[in-house]
């Protein structure tokens, strides 16, 4: 149970009206999910960032994480998206920036010296650009890696795959040769994976035909 | 006897031909022995019972089967008593446990520590991953198989394998060892 000697922390509504009070331009702030996000743009980032973490009714120390998501519908194809953490009020927030494909962002590198890293990562796997950054080479994919791997357009398997060449004595790089291509099954079907009996014909034939429309209603399915 | 250079053993380069001088040598080695009890053994036994009994593994924990490798070592099943004791130099070690993911990136790596092993050298090959790639068989950044880059042994099935699993591929590899080994080699 909570100490009752500690002053409880200061919910989201409390937060949302001193976000709304504090931040430069009047960004958007709004609730989901119980938490608070604030949608922003590029060129508002550093200010925006900048008084998150100095300004003593919110002050966020710390910025968890830096991510990307891929919307390739959209023209602004991709969010950052900051989580930041507040150690001595004990609270978070959520700053998301749309992006265009190859649009940079301002690195909060100087703000945050540990977003050095992360921001590193979004550019490996997305290829988000941060301008700004004092490091942007990748970090987690090969040496030499070719395309950005979260992206929804990069194909499950790659490009390349390695093994040792005995006569060249090192490992190669060779295009991705399978032998059984990578299938998708429907775990939650207690049917996908069972023959057609004798007699269940006419089933088969309709579950065929179903499996592109959407599902059954149950009342068909207790018919 | 004047064995031709074809037939001689090869790790005996300098035999003395038969004669006086053998004799002296082998005298002065029976003198040596007499009195203080000995050994009759085929040279191969004693040098797979050597081998066996101290299988030092070059531990090449990538991801999760390491901690199954580490409760091998751990004192519940105790790989000290077979003579395994993990080395932390591959230059010290007789065996190369590949324990976990290989990813493209750490395959140059493996084949390098693989390279600085002495001979003779062993490879167990331990869990899905390491087998063939595994749950992660068709990402773009894993080797389907450990055996792509470096000549396997022994494979230890499992995601992971449990540590008896792992004890047992390595009596599997105590016994391969046995049946295959020379001292002869190349």
């Amino acid at each position: 149970m909570a100490d009752p000697s500690v002053p409880a922390p200061p919910g989201p509504p409390a937060l949302v009206s001193a976000l709304a009070t504090a931040l430069p331009g009047s960004p958007s702030v709004r609730m989901e999910h119980g938490e608070a996000v604030i949608d922003a743009s590029p060129e508002g980032l550093p200010a925006l960032m900048l008084t998150l973490r100095d300004d003593p009714r919110l002050r966020f120390e710390q910025v968890m994480d830096i991510c990307g998501v891929d919307w390739p519908a959209r023209p602004q194809r991709f969010d950052v998206v900051y989580n930041l953490l507040s150690v001595s009020l004990n609270h978070r927030v959520r700053v998301v920036v749309p992006v265009a494909d190859g649009a940079p962002v301002p690195s909060v590198s100087d703000i945050w010296p540990c977003a050095v890293w992360w921001e590193r990562e979004a550019w490996d796997l997305f290829g988000i650009v941060f301008d700004g950054n004092p490091d942007m080479r990748r970090i987690l994919t090969d040496y030499g890696f070719d395309g950005h791997p979260l992206r929804k357009d990069f194909p499950l398997t790659g490009y390349v795959e390695v093994r040792y060449d005995e006569d060249r004595k090192q490992v190669v790089y060779e295009p991705v040769k399978l032998t059984q291509d990578f299938r998708t099954f429907d775990f939650l079907s207690p049917w996908e994976a069972l023959t057609t009996l004798p007699g269940d014909e006419k089933v088969h034939a309709a579950r065929l035909a179903d499996a592109g429309a959407p599902a059954a209603k149950p009342a068909e399915l207790k018919g | 006897m004047d064995a031709p250079a074809s037939n001689a053993v090869a790790w005996n380069r300098e035999a003395l031909p038969a004669g006086p001088e053998q004799d002296a040598v082998v005298r002065a080695i029976t003198g040596e022995i007499a009195g203080r009890g000995f050994v009759v053994a085929n040279v191969d036994r004693v040098v797979n019972w050597a081998r066996t009994g101290s299988l030092w593994p070059m531990t090449f924990g990538l991801a999760c089967c390491a901690v199954e490798m580490i409760h091998a070592y751990m004192p519940r099943f105790d790989l000290d008593r077979f003579g395994v004791i993990p080395r932390a130099s591959p230059r010290q070690s007789d065996v190369m446990i590949v324990a976990g993911t290989l990813t493209n990136k750490m395959a140059p790596a493996l084949r390098k520590v693989y390279d600085q092993m002495p001979e003779p050298r062993w490879v167990i090959s331990m869990g899905s991953c390491a087998n063939g790639g595994g749950y992660y068989h068709y990402s773009y950044s894993v080797v389907r198989g450990c055996d792509r880059v470096v000549p396997v042994d022994v494979y230890v099935p499992g995601c992971p394998p449990t540590a008896e699993a792992l004890v047992y591929g390595i009596m599997q590899l105590q016994k391969k060892i046995r049946r295959t080994g020379s001292i002869l080699r190349g």
